[in-house]
């Protein structure tokens, strides 16, 4: 363990009536000892241990977690970026659910508890709060890519209703944070990660098959590679979401159904067969 | 010492936000083998939270625009220290940038003919961002990402660049450690690009990402090359002030261009209290004509939200120090009002500033609809980087190129919001141009191992001094409230003397920190090795902003208020000197070509 704990000064010197305003507001704002209960250790093996550390009104779970590791325990493991809820990276699971930590503000989670932490359990354990996510990395290569028709005006451009736009912001919104994987059953407890990509590339080919540009077609690639088969529509990752997309009730079903058309329709079926080609 | 398994790329990216993202993939299509190294997992680099837009003229919206328009604009929010040759580069380029990131999948909110919609922003004379929403970064990095992963890169996550490496005096590749591992790895490659975005971390109020510590900046200068123009530091004049743990974070310009208004305490619009005299004939003069404007009518001029953002940060400050600022110490942004004009104004507002609305309702307990933002500046970008040729983006050092944030010139003293996501796509593909030429047509490098081996020596002394010694987060803290304090938005001649005195205590402490632990993963280790370059970015704005005895753009100083001309015709340049230490100096701005001074003088 580190030196003794010692709290960050925020100033050190006399400051203009800018800086003051503000300070004097920090000073006032509430503040109170919370235990936090963070998991340690490295490729699996650790366990649970408490830190208590001061809050302040207002402050979210990553906010303790980098205090923490600034006064108490320098080598704690985290991994985050910008925490504004934007770029994915400090996922973990708090008090049991998968959450980010910059979003998760502490007056939300009961006050007389420790508030635990521990990392994403359907990823391979790294350190501490860090799992190895690459896996994802991975995935998404497989997903046919953007494949744009012929531009619609000499000048090499599109043009585009905004309807159509809207229509697949939900699915564009989504920051990679992996939440919707660490929840899926399919993967995080029975391991299919081989064989299925998880909500979040379900979502990712969605956005692509729903893009008004596209023209490529991935239905066979979810049936046979994809697994989308897989899901089983309990909508936990719609549930975790941060960014609230919809994915299974928008994304993921409207999918199904075109899998469901392509390989299923008898008449289809039939055609495929006269014909002994895939898709006409 | 141990064996260090050594990657061979032609160019090598160190960095992938949208510019080294552009870069990498624009050096791939012309057939060298390109690797990217970035410190974080792919996709969350600072890029992903640009919100606003990017800025092209592109003409969709207001046919009055053109390059000519972009280029003058930019050059007087840049106050004319700019790289003309980049400014007119930059405003030629960005409308095919911005339709190629279409090509590759990105998708912008559109007109009614169904073309790019543009909208408007500060200092900008026409509609002219393209957009999605408020998350126009997450849109840019995603393409990019989303098409770099087809085009045979070789991408590195999560490494960390230690030092680069030389052969003679051409650079030739780096040393950089897994984060996860900690283990080293020897890059060697014919070209290096750094596009390793910004410094803000070096500041207490930060809307920027643990990344940005100034680390290309750092890199180059240490490799020999010069950073230009440091002293200019853009305070975005609203982020978010409260509660105090969401302190810094961004709230977009966006609001503004929406017909969100600032308001004091007494509920008065103060903006209109000081317009400066070159943006006044283009400022409107009354609430209804700046209204009027951000719902599109073109015979309207601007309200003054927004104006430049040096000037609107410190009108903000000036409110709190005159005591007329909010309950938190900063003033009130207020896009709620619209409800007087527009029906429907909340689904507007949340349709328009989604993430903006999400933000504030989650750790503010806010409703943008219906109350204002307290807001206030926060450090946000740096003008300043590294001296680069206005073509090829090449530094002074053969075979280092710098692209994006972390590269100097095109904003000059100040830059336009918007601005900054066409400069990546820009200068991001230039620099990968180059580069691949650079490597196409020099030799192969040869490493120097005693350099190597003196770059891990260096890397590995934390853990020598081990858990006793000091550690790296309680001298990160002290610099950064050196910086906020006495190098922030207001400066003075005693204050960054002082300044300068805490920073060379700093560097004796930073150099004798510990770290416990082991090379896993190891926060404590990656901020000690951190502080190095957080130190040579805040000396060089330091040194910088104490030698520019006047006020231009980003950089204000109450002992010189005023704007001087007499230093209106050269940059500040440092390097690093023989004996190791920083040394300034004044490079002349080369005078406008003819045609460029003409586009200037008739948009006057």
């Amino acid at each position: 363990m580190t030196a003794t704990p010692e709290p960050l000064s925020s100033t050190h010197r006399a400051t203009d009536a800018y800086t003051a305003a503000q300070q004097a507001q920090d000073a006032a704002a509430g503040h109170g000892a919370r235990t936090f209960r963070l998991w340690r250790g490295a490729d699996g093996n650790g366990e649970f241990r408490d830190y208590t550390t001061e809050a302040i009104d207002g402050m979210v779970v990553l906010d303790a977690v980098q205090q923490i590791q600034a006064e108490q325990a320098n080598d704690l493991a985290v991994r985050w970026n910008c925490k504004a809820g934007k770029c994915g990276s400090c996922s973990a699971e708090i008090n049991g659910k998968p959450r980010l930590m910059c979003m998760t503000r502490l007056d939300e989670l009961p006050a007389d508890e420790p508030v635990s932490v521990e990392p994403m359990r359907a990823f391979p354990h790294v350190r501490d709060l860090v799992t190895d996510v690459s896996w994802n990395f991975r995935v998404k290569p497989k997903i046919t890519r953007f494949t744009p028709r012929p531009p619609d005006a000499p000048d090499g451009t599109w043009r585009v209703d905004q309807e159509d736009v809207d229509r697949v912001q939900e699915f564009r919104k989504c920051i990679e944070c992996f939440l919707c994987q660490d929840v899926c059953h399919v993967l995080r407890d029975h391991h299919k990660h081989d064989e299925f990509i998880g909500p979040r590339f379900l979502v990712y080919a969605a956005a692509l098959e729903m893009h008004p540009l596209d023209t490529a077609d991935r239905t066979t690639q979810l049936k046979e590679e994809h697994g989308i088969g897989y899901c089983n529509i309990t909508k936990c990752c719609t549930k975790v979401c941060p960014e609230h997309i919809t994915i299974t009730d928008n994304a993921i079903i409207p999918l199904k159904e075109r899998v469901v058309d392509e390989f299923f329709d008898p008449l289809k079926a039939l055609v495929r067969l006269v014909r002994g080609k895939k898709r006409s | 010492m141990t064996e260090i398994q050594t990657v061979v790329h032609d160019v090598l990216v160190i960095g992938a936000g949208g510019a080294g993202l552009r870069a990498a993939i624009e050096a791939a299509s012309r057939g060298v083998k390109v690797g990217v190294v970035c410190k974080s997992l792919l996709g969350k680099a600072h890029t992903v939270m640009a919100e606003g837009g990017m800025a092209a003229a592109m003409a969709n919206v207001d046919d009055r625009d053109s390059w000519r328009v972009h280029f003058a604009d930019t050059m007087r929010g840049g106050q004319y220290l700019n790289n003309w040759r980049m400014a007119e580069l930059h405003a030629k380029e960005a409308p095919e940038r911005v339709k190629e990131l279409e090509k590759w999948g990105a998708l912008f909110d559109r007109t009614k003919d169904g073309r790019i919609l543009q909208r408007n922003f500060g200092g900008h004379r026409y509609p002219r961002l393209a957009h999605v929403g408020d998350r126009t970064g997450l849109e840019m990095i995603r393409t990019l990402q989303d098409h770099g992963i087809h085009e045979g890169l070789d991408v590195h996550m999560e490494y960390t660049v230690v030092t680069l490496l030389h052969d003679g005096e051409r650079i030739a590749g780096a040393l950089a450690y897994d984060r996860e591992r900690g283990r080293f790895k020897v890059f060697r490659a014919k070209a290096v690009v750094l596009a390793t975005g910004g410094i803000g971390r070096a500041f207490s109020i930060s809307s920027n990402s643990w990344e940005y510590t100034g680390d290309g900046h750092a890199l180059a200068y240490l490799a020999g090359a010069a950073l230009q123009d440091m002293e200019f530091v853009q305070f975005h004049p609203t982020g978010m002030i409260w509660p105090p743990s969401v302190r810094g974070i961004l709230v977009t310009e966006g609001v503004r261009g929406e017909g969100g208004v600032l308001k004091n305490r007494d509920g008065k619009r103060f903006m209109f209290d000081n317009i400066p005299d070159n943006y006044k004939s283009q400022t409107a003069d009354n609430e209804e004509e700046g209204w009027r404007y951000t719902q599109g009518d073109k015979d309207s001029r601007r309200p003054p939200e927004l104006l430049t953002r040096d000037h609107v940060a410190r009108m903000i400050v000036r409110e709190v120090k005159e005591g007329r600022g909010s309950p938190h110490g900063g003033v009130y942004l207020d896009i709620s009002w619209i409800k007087e004009k527009l029906p429907n104004s909340a689904e507007h507002i949340k349709k328009k500033l989604p993430s903006m609305y999400h933000q504030f309702k989650q750790l503010a307990n806010i409703d943008i609809t219906k109350e204002p933002m307290e807001i206030g500046p926060t450090t946000h970008y740096v003008m300043g980087g590294i001296r680069v040729d206005g073509d090829t983006q090449m530094s002074t050092v053969p075979g280092l190129f710098a692209c994006g944030e972390c590269a100097a010139g095109l904003h000059g003293a100040n830059r336009l919001g918007g601005n900054s996501l066409s400069d990546l796509l820009v200068f991001g593909k230039r620099a990968g141009e180059f580069a691949a030429e650079f490597a196409r047509t020099k030799g192969d490098v040869t490493l120097d191992d005693a350099e190597i081996d003196a770059g891990v020596r260096y890397a590995l002394a934390p853990f020598d001094r081990g858990a006793g010694a000091e550690g790296a987060y309680q001298v990160q803290d002290a610099l950064q409230s050196t910086m906020q304090d006495l190098v922030g938005i207001v400066r003075s001649q005693h204050e960054m003397e002082e300044a300068l005195q805490e920073l060379e205590a700093l560097k004796q402490r930073a150099e004798k920190v510990g770290v416990p632990g082991n090379r896993e993963y190891n926060p404590g280790w990656h901020t000690a090795l951190d502080l190095r370059h957080l130190l040579i970015v805040s000396e060089a704005i330091a040194l910088s902003a104490l030698a520019r005895k006047e006020s231009r753009g980003g950089h204000f100083r109450d002992d010189y208020p005023e704007k001087d001309p007499a230093f209106a015709t050269f940059n500040h340049v440092v390097r690093r000197g023989a004996n190791g230490e920083m040394e300034l100096a004044r490079e002349t701005i080369p005078p406008l070509p003819a045609e460029l001074a003409a586009i200037i003088e008739e948009m006057k």
